[in-house]
């Protein structure tokens, strides 16, 4: 047993002193995506290459994208499995929708309140991060999974009954039923289960992209700092982690907290982009897609689950083409591609593909199947 | 930096894809186009074709396509119609999805979309894009609510409240009525909102009132219970037909018999797969169409449609025909071309609409007029359920 600690925390040691160059070719690469693929995306736009189909779908490719980004940092770094993440996206869509709405008429600067929209629903979605993580961080795997999938579906019953009004003072009043004393219908910003209607759209392609890239900054600096070392440290050999007095439920919280709140500003961002939002759409099936991102692009690989999150937003509305046959086409694509990218064969001949075009350097073929392994 | 090459390889062939993907859809877009060349005005549709409410949006489909087919091969020479529909599986953000691609593919007027809520997301943009919508189904206040280029062809929620509850206390003054409702859907909260406040306008009370969500549509027990508790006799359902059907199986394992009084939303449930039809019975219903009446108009359609598609259709078939034939006759007296931009046709369309002296006759109505809020003005009908067919009060 003492070996084995031994030879855990030693390893860990090794790993932090290659940590620095892989730290600098992830951040590339994920920098990287973004940007080529903002400056592709607006050039398409401009030149009316891309047509309204895509553009349409600019913002909430971002918002998947940072959504992928910051469950990576649970799912991955943390290597907890959370199944509830489309409820602090809902906490942020609905807080964000609120204080637009409560500072229309104070603030006419369209980004600002979008600005602040987002920081109060990166406070209110790390605050639900925190209240339900303190119970349940000190659970594991399965339960951990459960319990988060569970929260999910809280968050989207307590929308179902909440309903949010401004009065003729313009101030907000709030209830758990269908009326709202001395507020008239069509003064509601949030009706219960049918959500908000009549939202003023304030999200851009251009504000969605900085706020990925913001995502971006936050969980590759965290995953590179001393606490991001110490998350994985503890996800590697959580007894190891404890045995060189790292503090287990404050680094998990940390990371869970960190994601819940941009998770939460990824919400309110999509939830500006249209102008209706139901409580359904934070469904356990959302938050299953988030998660099918983070899988299908490598669990802990940050730009993977970028890019998977961007190809499976644009897939269903590229097969198009197959009429009735288009969620089955989903579905068997998603099928094929899981199977290849997680299939040993077809992953050894890929490597071997890419190690043959590579320009020739021995030891770069080693560390590509140690990570692998890892 | 020279050992990263490959990953960028990656990135960029995944990037190449991303556009490959928009490329072909460009290219069906490029076709559109070319198609209206030749005289036509393309119709676009968008609606649920998957998922639970696949009913109406295949039913919409099949009944303007058959009134783009009649009046493409009554008139050969003069304007034609291209009918495209797409999918949005009832959510508002695949909504817009279908609808920019429409735009793509060089659609100039939309014929929807079914569904109310996916409905309001659409109007938004078509209002931006100064889009002629004409819905043939979405009823949803908020549809219309704000933008003048929104019309409906059904009525609108509020309307079909007050006319289901007029209807009830002219005719069932003695009954003790409650409602079933899903309040996670704005038809139907909309449509009780109103019933209950005229319901309850000349202190009449409901006996019973009990909500469930779209997330709970399956088990029925608790709400069933409180309705024969308090003695309910005739439930209201301002529902769509899939949780109605599970409220009547449930009710009649329990061996509680109301009468059911239902919306333009029940209309279907004789088609549901896996359903007792028989337990539909003397179901009563607000709806503008009927396939059994006698009208001569109604029936060559039902016989067309029955001949085409193999089924009975339903209301929102009707809905959809009227529909095409109302944008058809209101773009004949516009007087543009099929070569106008959407834009163009558009404020001609709200001009013609709102005229004063547009009126469109079809199968849901003999006259139907709008005024400028984007609402219909028709007269309801009550069709009650017998031996498998509906029969107009």
């Amino acid at each position: 047993m003492a070996d084995r600690l031994f030879k855990s925390i030693n390893a860990r040691g090794l790993r932090g002193a290659v940590k620095g160059s892989e730290y600098k070719k992830e951040a590339l690469i994920s920098y990287g995506i973004l940007v080529i693929g903002y400056i592709l995306l607006q050039l398409g736009a401009m030149t009316g290459l891309i047509g309204h189909n895509l553009q349409g779908q600019f913002v909430p490719i971002c918002v998947y994208i940072s959504l992928a980004i910051s469950l990576n940092l649970v799912v991955g770094i943390s290597g907890e499995l959370s199944l509830g993440h489309a409820g602090f996206m809902a906490v942020g869509a609905f807080t964000g929708i609120v204080i637009t709405r409560v500072l229309e008429n104070s603030i006419e600067f369209g980004p600002l309140r979008l600005i602040i929209a987002i920081l109060a629903a990166a406070v209110m979605a790390a605050i639900a991060g925190f209240i339900i993580g303190i119970p349940i961080l000190g659970l594991r795997g399965d339960y951990l999974a459960i319990v988060t999938l569970a929260f999910g579906e809280i968050v989207r019953n307590i929308m179902n009954v909440l309903y949010f009004g401004l009065d003729n003072n313009g101030h907000l009043k709030f209830a758990f039923n269908h009326t709202i004393e001395g507020i008239d219908t069509s003064q509601r910003v949030i009706t219960g289960a049918i959500g908000a209607t009549g939202v003023t759209k304030l999200a851009t392609f251009t504000g969605a992209a900085i706020l990925t890239a913001f995502t971006l900054f936050v969980v590759l600096n965290l995953k590179n700092s001393k606490q991001g070392r110490a998350i994985m440290a503890i996800r590697d050999n959580r007894i190891a982690g404890e045995s060189i007095g790292l503090d287990v439920k404050k680094y998990k919280l940390m990371a869970f907290v960190v994601s819940a709140s941009l998770a939460g500003m990824a919400g309110c961002m999509f939830g500006q982009n249209y102008s209706t939002l139901a409580p359904v759409k934070f469904n356990f099936n959302t938050s299953v897609l988030i998660l099918v991102f983070v899988v299908l692009g490598g669990i802990g690989n940050i730009w993977g689950g970028m890019i998977a999150a961007a190809l499976l937003t644009v897939l269903p509305e590229a097969l198009r083409q197959f009429a009735d046959y288009r969620m089955l086409t989903y579905a068997v694509v998603l099928i094929l591609v899981m199977i290849g990218t997680y299939n040993p064969a077809i992953r050894a001949r890929i490597t071997a593909f890419v190690n043959k075009i590579k320009p020739k350097k021995k030891d770069k073929g080693k560390e590509k199947t140690g990570k692998e392994a890892a | 930096m020279k050992k990263n090459w490959t990953k960028f390889l990656v990135v960029a062939l995944s990037v190449m894809m991303v556009f490959a993907m928009t490329a072909c859809g460009g290219g069906s877009g490029d076709s559109g186009s070319s198609e209206g060349g030749d005289n036509a005005l393309h119709l676009g549709g968008v609606g649920p074709l998957t998922g639970p409410a696949a009913l109406y949006g295949n039913a919409v489909n099949n009944g303007a396509q058959l009134a783009v087919d009649e009046i493409n091969a009554a008139n050969p020479d003069g304007v034609q119609l291209v009918w495209d529909m797409q999918d949005d599986e009832h959510d508002a953000e695949k909504s817009v999805n279908a609808y920019n691609k429409l735009v793509d593919d060089g659609m100039q007027v939309l014929v929807g979309t079914v569904t109310t809520a996916p409905c309001t997301a659409v109007a938004a943009e078509a209002f931006e894009d100064r889009m002629f919508v004409l819905t043939p189904s979405a009823s949803g206040p908020a549809v219309t609510e704000g933008n003048d280029n929104v019309f409906q062809l059904c009525f609108s929620d509020p309307n079909q409240g007050i006319a289901s509850a007029d209807y009830i206390k002219a005719n069932y003054a003695d009954k003790t009525v409650g409602v079933i409702y899903n309040n996670a859907d704005n038809y139907s909260t909309g449509i009780y909102d109103k019933f209950k406040s005229e319901y309850e306008a000349d202190g009449k009370k409901l006996a019973a009132v009990e909500a469930f969500s779209d997330d709970a549509n399956a088990d029925f027990t608790a709400q069933l219970n409180s309705m024969k508790n308090a003695g309910v006799d005739l439930i209201f359902l301002p529902i769509y037909y899939t949780p109605a059907s599970n409220i009547m199986t449930q009710a009649n394992k329990m061996g509680y018999a109301p009468t059911y009084f239902g919306v333009d939303g029940m209309d279907g449930i004789l088609d549901l797969e896996g359903f007792d039809t028989s337990l539909a019975e003397g179901v009563l219903l607000l709806t503008p169409f009927t396939p059994y009446s006698d009208d001569a108009k109604v029936q060559d359609f039902v016989k067309a449609y029955e001949d085409k598609f193999g089924e009975t259709p339903i209301q929102f078939a009707a809905d959809a025909y009227d529909c095409v034939y109302a944008v058809y006759d209101a773009f004949g007296k516009t007087g543009l071309g099929t070569d106008a931009s959407s834009a163009d046709i558009c404020e001609a369309m709200i001009k013609v609409f709102t005229g004063g002296d547009f009126t469109a006759s079809g199968l849901t109505a003999e006259t139907m007029k709008w005024n400028a809020e984007g609402e219909v003005d028709k007269t309801p009908k009550v069709c009650v359920i017998q031996d498998g067919k509906y029969v107009e009060q």
